[in-house]
């Protein structure tokens, strides 16, 4: 089976037999490491679970025998589970259920064996590492250690065990906890504190002497001096803690991730307890072969690969080294964005940032606000009394904008209107140095538009940003047309800085993600004109597996910014973007949602969908899916991003596309929309698919 | 407002209350702390003080004193506040680095207990390290060419088993044979200790990195060698003059590991409920010829006694380091002790359980007050050492124990 991960970097199991102090014989200590430092973690391949059966083998026939078997981490990690680099390689369903049952029966040993058997979790425990360590009869965690199960959120289950054992250990409400929600909400770690309090470890020690005080501990389980309280296991509560379960997996996927689905499913199973334990693990044994073999899970694992490595090397970004160093930053405008995007920069960059209105009020109000946040954070300690004073101090207002004199950046955020924003930068122009770059957090105006008039064109980028500025990770850089090196790799260094995934995209209409958003809400909203009822289109693209429904993603936006960028588009693209007569009268009563209560349309807002050729829901999705097959392969034709996989990237990051389906261009590949519409796939078999 | 009388000075009684130390290891790149921080052996050691003594508030530690000779690396940073960070005292806790070589941290215990005597302290934290495996002896020396040019010492000043051989031509009636069996004795008088389980309850575990063969577990001294016997000494090479009598059988060796001790004001240990291991009685640091550093012991230990007002027969027990064999034998033989005299390393001595060098100081005081504990019928212990440079150290320890001249 080796022979299946050709590159795997094997994690050793390296057994010592040490004299513990308190200790009646030896205690045969495995280390885990896969000889690379904590940047690279050990994670489990055939060759890494064929030398932790070999380690066991040698174990099993020390003489004398050892009183205790433990399992440990390199420094500062434990183990993060499968080695999920391999699973391109793995081509067929016996490949796959070779590598489950290997798991299965490997790790299955440590449970096992008639020797006590301990896991001393030094540091990180994912996945198959928090399983291995499940298996283990006793645990202990370092204080600074994290356990998790990202599997569900890859698009995966637990596999290695984890849905039998844990339920087992901790009961079945937390273990719904730790498998489902915390997974598919954003894969949300669990700190060692929480872990033991949940009953996933024993006992707690500092790093300082964490394998010294688990050795002696050990002894003192063997000796009888330390008793290990475990909770019973409340089998009454399976019914309800699985009911949350689905709940979560219904409100978060949409039921469209087939891992998810299958995790409840066993986490069900685990009822049976220990005596289970056999067809509980057979059951993982049929789902991981499932799952492994899914095309959903390939691209699940091709998004992870997007987010992980290609948004922290952003295609197409100019050499780093021309990027200038950003001192000083001046924000135009002082509304609700400006002084989000204020926040942000002063948090992260850590400059003196400048924010300039209209009128001293709304310039109090602008830097108000930012005190106000960076008080709230301090409230919460996430800055110290010292951070705080610095970062305050470090934001001004102005109503001159020769303030922004000796600014290395301006960005605005004035109104969406091209010949305002023209007319600011013509106005900061004439008071900075000439390589200070000028940014828009424009949604839909043209960037090379506003620059066409300036002395220095060159120096104008795009950086638009997404609401809420804090927390969503994507940010565009938009290259306009005459946008030069220095400014553009300024820009992504910037963008870096502030924490951001950066994406490069081209001066197009509504770039990446607000396109293909507005073509798709375009489609909604045009079958809701045409009579669609709004239920109907409420629940119809649920298979996309959205982590909102169209109605709940416009209230998101607003409907005023989701008419003017669907004007604009329509400006621009008018065959393919049409103007809702729904949108507009929203706006027009100022509604922010289409429903007065969940469910309850507005009553002003009845008769929306009483048009007379209503689609069916089939037929809407597949409308919505054509029309952001055809929308990608104009981006692409047009030259938009640098690759498809750039806007799968900006659309897992900016609009939430969910990991477990891969990104939007894998969905459609799979649908079979993509070669419907374009003649071809987006992607090749095999990139975010099973091979071919 | 400052004209205010400020109160008496008194001087306070000042008390080791316990000592811990890590195993010792054999330095190079076999060893077991080959791929151990020497900072990490400190931190084992603060922690291993702090949990032995609970009753002891960490807040209430007003000094970390950490010897070290080499002081660059991971015996850098001014290692007593670094290990005090990483141990986990609190941030308020003082600490500081220092270095008078091989009696490094007999001068850590030394100036720590002189602050609390002062009033400046409550509590002190003092130990020292020695990772000669990460620093070997010499590590980015650069002596003064004024020493040669001038003849301020001779060349073999410097390198400590030349000082060893230069012993030996003074002292002529010292001789290999005797150095020998001097060190046999200590080999064996520790295997002794260690089978009776007396050496061994002062050691801290220390987990130990290895890439090679995965994590590992020191418990016990690496460089102790039960299998010696004297044809075997007899044969080993005298690496520092051919046909001469300094060997590495008859020597300490190179080796690693760090030490910690507990001292404390008499009236706070008191208060705080602290055991009291032995009671400082005074000491003595003093200058030599630095070409024979080993006799250092002497003028100090005779300076450390006329401050006292004791004399050398009121001391019950010796811990002395054995650096080199013939050094103690000088000093045995200068105050009329005979090379086997029981009150001398009962429990062997460094040529059995090594040397790293800032380290072995604590490692005198933790085994002397072990004895205490055992010996109430000794009233006074001294620890003493020779130090690189010319000098001796010797710190005069009295046993809470001591049940009276009667007894």
């Amino acid at each position: 089976m080796s022979a299946v991960f050709a590159d795997e970097v094997v994690t050793a199991a390296k057994v010592r037999y040490l004299r513990v102090p308190g200790l009646a014989g030896e205690l045969a200590l495995i280390t885990l490491d896969n000889g690379h430092d904590h940047t690279r973690p050990s994670t489990f391949g055939p060759g890494g679970l064929a030398a932790l059966d070999a380690a066991l083998d040698e174990v099993a026939a020390h003489s004398p025998a050892p009183v205790a078997i433990a399992v440990t981490g390199k420094p500062f990690i434990f183990a993060v589970g499968a080695d999920l680099s391999g699973v391109p390689a793995i081509t067929s369903a016996a490949d796959a259920r070779e590598i489950a049952e290997t798991g299965h029966r490997v790790f299955r040993r440590l449970k096992d064996s008639a020797i006590p058997t301990f896991a001393f979790v030094n540091g990180a425990a994912m996945g198959g590492g928090l399983e291995l360590a499940l298996h283990c009869h006793h645990r202990t965690i370092a204080s600074t250690a994290v356990v998790a199960f990202p599997e569900v959120f890859l698009g995966l289950v637990p596999g290695w065990g984890g849905t039998q054992l844990l339920p087992n250990l901790i009961g079945i409400d937390a273990a719904v906890g730790v498998i489902v929600d915390n997974a598919l909400a954003q894969n949300k770690v669990t700190p060692a504190p929480k872990a033991a309090a949940l009953g996933i470890a024993d006992a707690v020690f500092e790093p300082a002497d964490f394998l010294e005080r688990s050795l002696e501990w050990a002894a003192g389980v063997l000796s009888g001096d330390v008793a290990v309280r475990r909770p019973e296991v409340d089998r009454s509560a399976w019914d309800d803690a699985i009911a949350r379960a689905r709940g979560i997996v219904a409100a978060r996927t949409r039921n469209a991730s087939p891992g998810a689905l299958r995790a409840v499913e066993l986490l069900d199973l685990a009822r049976a307890g220990d005596a289970g334990f056999t067809a509980g693990t057979a059951a993982e044994d049929d789902a991981l072969t499932d799952l492994l073999m899914s095309d959903e899970l390939r691209a699940g694992l091709y998004a992870f690969d997007l987010v992980n490595k290609r948004a922290k090397r952003p295609a197409g970004a100019p050499d780093k080294a021309l990027a200038r160093k950003v001192t000083k930053v001046g924000v135009v405008g002082a509304g609700l964005m400006a002084s989000q995007l204020a926040l942000l920069f002063v948090r992260r960059l850590e400059v003196p940032v400048v924010l300039t209105d209209v009128d001293q009020a709304r310039v109090d109000k602008g830097v108000g606000y930012v005190h106000a946040e960076l008080e709230k954070l301090a409230g919460r300690r996430r800055l110290s009394p010292d951070a705080l004073n610095r970062l305050k101090s470090l934001v001004t207002g102005s109503l001159d904008k020769a303030a922004f004199a000796d600014a290395d950046l301006v960005i605005e955020a004035v109104f969406e209107e091209l010949s305002v924003k023209q007319q600011v930068f013509a106005e900061v122009e004439a008071v900075v140095r000439p390589e200070c770059v000028l940014a828009t957090n424009t949604s839909a105006l043209s960037v090379t538009e506003m620059a066409a008039q300036l002395q220095h064109p060159e120096r104008v980028v795009g950086l638009h940003f997404f609401n809420p500025v804090a927390v969503l990770p994507l940010l565009e850089v938009v290259r306009a047309e005459r946008t030069d090196d220095a400014t553009l790799a300024t820009a992504f260094a910037v963008g870096k800085a502030l924490k951001k995934s950066c994406v490069l995209v081209a001066d197009a209409p509504a770039f990446v993600v607000n396109r293909l958003l507005t073509r798709f809400l375009g489609e909604v909203t045009a079958a809701v004109d045409a009579g669609t009822p709004v239920a109907v289109a409420e629940t119809a693209l649920e298979p996309l597996g959205l982590p909102m429904t169209p109605f709940e993603l416009l209230s998101l936006v607003g409907p005023p910014v989701a008419l003017h960028v669907a004007e604009r588009m329509h400006e621009a693209f008018p065959d393919r973007f049409g103007v809702g007569e729904g949108l507009r009268r929203m706006v027009e009563l100022g509604k922010t949602s289409v429903f007065s209560e969940p469910g309850v349309i507005d009553p002003e807002l009845a008769g929306i969908d009483s048009g007379d050729s209503p689609l069916t829901a089939e037929e809407l999705r597949d409308r919505a899916e054509r029309a952001l097959a055809e929308e990608i392969g104009l981006m692409l034709a047009d030259g938009v991003v640098q690759a498809v996989q750039d806007i799968d990237l900006a659309m897992l990051l900016g609009a939430g596309w969910p990991f477990w389906l891969g990104g939007i261009s894998a969905y459609l590949d799979r649908a079979g929309v993509s070669e419907a519409v374009t003649g071809a796939r987006f992607l090749p078999r095999g990139v975010a698919s099973l091979p071919a | 407002m400052s004209s205010a009388e400020r109160p008496p000075r008194s001087l306070r009684e000042v008390v080791f209350v316990d000592g811990v130390r890590t195993p010792f290891g054999k330095a190079g790149p076999t060893g077991i702390y080959a791929e151990t921080r020497a900072d990490d052996l400190v931190v084992r050691c603060i922690r291993e003080l702090m949990r032995r003594n609970p009753a002891l508030p960490a807040d209430r530690v007003d000094e970390v004193a950490i010897a070290a000779t080499t002081q660059i690396g991971d015996q850098g940073l001014t290692i007593g506040r670094t290990a005090a960070l990483l141990a986990g005292l609190p941030k308020s806790v003082p600490g500081f680095a220092i270095d008078r070589m091989c009696a490094g941290a007999m001068t850590a215990v030394t100036t720590t207990a002189s602050g609390i005597a002062f009033g400046a302290y409550d509590v002190a934290i003092a130990g020292g390290v020695e990772h000669m495996g990460h620093h070997p002896m010499g590590e980015g020396v650069d002596p003064n060419p004024r020493f040669v040019s001038e003849q301020i010492v001779d060349g073999s000043a410097l390198v400590m088993g030349s000082t060893a051989e230069n012993l030996h031509d003074r002292f002529p009636h010292l001789t290999k044979e005797r150095a020998d069996a001097f060190a046999l004795a200590s080999q064996q008088k520790y295997a002794a200790a260690v089978a009776a389980g007396r050496i061994g309850p002062e050691l801290v575990p220390v987990a130990t990195r290895s890439a090679e063969h995965g994590w590992g577990l020191a418990t016990v001294d690496e460089p102790p060698r039960p299998g010696t016997t004297l044809d075997g000494l007899a044969t080993l090479k005298t690496p520092f003059r051919p046909h001469g009598h300094v060997t590495a059988g008859n020597a300490a060796g190179l080796n690693d590991g760090a030490t910690g001790c507990l001292l404390a004001a008499e009236d706070v240990a008191e208060e705080l409920g602290l055991h009291v291991g032995m009671r400082l009685v005074g000491f003595g640091f003093a200058g030599v010829e630095p070409e024979v550093m080993g006799v250092g012991p002497i003028p100090s230990t005779e300076k450390a006694l006329a401050r006292t007002g004791l004399t050398i027969d009121d001391i019950g027990l010796f811990e002395l380091n054995e650096a080199f064999a013939v050094q103690v034998l000088a000093f045995l033989d200068h105050f009329g002790i005979a090379d086997d005299d029981a009150r001398v390393n009962p429990w062997g001595g460094a040529i059995a359980v090594g040397h790293p060098l800032a380290s072995s100081g604590v490692r005198l005081m933790t085994q002397l007050s072990r004895q205490f504990a055992e010996r109430p019928d000794v009233r006074y212990g001294l620890t003493a050492m020779c130090i690189g440079i010319g000098m001796g150290g010797t710190v005069i320890w009295e046993n809470p124990n001591w049940e009276g001249a009667a007894a």
